[in-house]
């Protein structure tokens, strides 16, 4: 049965990562970066549910089998279906963001690391349905680069999944998708949580293509 | 083996031989280089050459299928056209369900219509029936902002990707006063003239090319397009056998075509430099987008079938 369970989930996965492809036609862009299975969190923007899936099927296979995407517990347990999709075909690390929970996402995720995995982490926390090309960043990237300042955290640029599939619609576009990844960045000694996230905030919005529309 | 055929695979082959001697050349200038280094000119033209080996095998597949395998071919072509101009164009999420129609309704129907040989319905239907309603469907979400640019950036993208592209496969529906099936050569004819006109163009550009065209847009120069040109003629008129114009109407249709390409190309630079991108996409490597590779047959194609309709049906 498990093995089952394990082969379905390779053959959804291989679904997923062969859909977006047909569809978008997703290609990474290593800036500043190689390809190379290091451990590392990409932090990415967050504009619909399509993101994940999307920088998880523009990795290269070798660093795909590493990453571990972290997402909302109470978004992948709400059915079946999300149940398995999320734990199992994208390996993801869940964690709860009620407050009242004692279960600390921050622990999930330094667990995690400690494994070896790689992680793809949203920092702006929600989607972001405004004009500006990024939400304010929580604070738990700051915390996951100060406790363990060895690992390269990533920024990673997701352009036109807005319009691709945007909240509340069912059809996806087939528009072009480019997943941009840069140089990594690091916490620098003595830097503070908001120099720190504001760093990175710059980081990852000069990945941004500029289409002058 | 019909007669077609045998002319299909004739050009399959006589492609194929020259794509082999490009090949050998290139491979006698990599070995001529210092060891070691690399002259980036001649791994972009290996690269292209590639991409040409592609171009010929599908091409010919698709003529060797029939009807049926040439309209998923450019089904297929204008799927990824459309692609890459509609990432570049302005919309908004208002235009979310009318986008959704041109991808899978208005472009699988063309060709339908095309495929069905109905000759009176694909050639308005994306001037007319499209151009009419998609604005519609984007006005019922009752967003005004920027909505004239919007729709008439999605219109143009239909008509360039869908409307031109299919025009390439509706030369099957010509009646050209010979048997049925050798229909399926024009498309041949269309895209070895203007492809080849284009390579020879750029050639001879790199040559002898002095004074520009549209300084500031493209590198291409009148004495590039001139040559271009002439020798599209001359091709043209070498590939008469396959087409009902005889040879001087050859060398004259394949002019036309060409010469039209070219500035339908120069009309596609304009469009990258105000967007500000260097290509269309990266799926065609060594040419960029499937734009890039097709824009000078998207602009002949309509030109030539209206041209052989009127002239030669």
């Amino acid at each position: 049965m498990k093995f089952l369970r394990r082969l379905a989930a390779r053959i959804v996965g291989h679904a997923i990562r062969i859909f977006a492809r047909a569809i978008t036609a997703v290609r990474a862009d290593w800036q500043g970066i190689e390809p190379v299975p290091r451990q590392r969190v990409y932090f990415a923007n967050h504009t619909s549910n399509g993101d994940m899936p999307m920088i998880w099927a523009a990795l290269p296979p070798a660093l795909r089998r590493e990453v571990r995407p972290v997402a909302a517990a109470d978004y992948w347990l709400k059915n079946k279906l999300r149940a398995f999709v999320g734990p199992e075909v994208f390996n993801c690390v869940l964690v709860d963001r009620r407050p009242e929970v004692k279960d600390k996402p921050m622990d999930k995720i330094i667990a995690a690391l400690d494994e070896g995995a790689s992680l793809i982490i949203f920092p702006e926390g929600n989607r972001n349905m405004t004009d500006d090309p990024l939400l304010p960043f929580k604070a738990g990237l700051y915390n996951m680069g100060l406790a363990r300042p060895d690992i390269d955290l990533v920024p990673t640029w997701v352009a036109n999944l807005n319009e691709i599939m945007p909240k509340g619609e069912v059809i996806p576009l087939p528009l072009i998708c480019t997943v941009t990844f840069g140089a990594p960045i690091h916490v620098e000694d003595g830097e503070d949580k908001d120099a720190f996230l504001a760093r990175a905030s710059d980081a990852l919005v000069a990945l941004a293509p500029e289409v002058t529309q | 083996m019909s007669p077609t055929t045998v002319d299909i695979l004739l050009l399959a082959f006589g492609s194929s031989g020259i794509l082999i001697g490009l090949t050998f050349l290139g491979e006698v200038l990599r070995a001529r280089q210092t060891p070691g280094t690399q002259n980036p000119v001649l791994e972009t033209f290996m690269t292209r050459i590639q991409s040409w080996w592609g171009m010929v095998a599908f091409v010919g597949g698709a003529l060797l299928l029939g009807k049926f395998g040439v309209m998923l071919l450019f089904a297929f072509c204008s799927f990824a056209a459309l692609r890459e101009f509609l990432t570049l164009t302005t919309k908004a999420l208002a235009d979310h369900k009318s986008l959704a129609l041109a991808f899978f309704v208005v472009l699988p129907l063309q060709y339908v219509f095309v495929g069905m040989g109905w000759t009176g319905m694909y050639t308005v239907f994306i001037p007319v029936y499209a151009f009419l309603l998609l604005p519609i469907m984007s006005a019922l979400r009752g967003n005004a902002d920027r909505f004239l640019v919007r729709v008439a950036e999605t219109q143009w993208a239909l008509m360039i990707a869908v409307f031109c592209v299919s025009h390439v496969p509706a030369l099957i529906n010509l009646e050209l006063g010979q048997s049925s099936d050798r229909s399926v050569l024009m498309i041949a004819f269309l895209v070895m003239v203007v492809q080849f006109g284009d390579l020879l163009e750029y050639f001879f550009g790199r040559r002898i090319g002095r004074r520009k065209i549209a300084p500031g847009l493209s590198p291409k120069t009148r004495e590039g397009v001139f040559c271009g040109v002439i020798s599209a003629m001359c091709i043209g008129a070498l590939l008469h056998w396959i087409t009902p114009f005889g040879i001087l109407g050859a060398a004259g249709m394949a002019g036309v075509a060409s010469f039209v390409g070219m500035l339908g190309s120069l009309v596609f630079a304009a469009i990258k430099r105000d967007r500000g991108v260097k290509d269309w996409s990266h799926l065609i490597p060594g040419q960029g987008g499937f734009v890039d590779q097709l824009d000078s047959v998207i602009f002949a194609a309509p030109i030539f079938y209206h041209l052989t309709a009127y002239f030669y049906g």
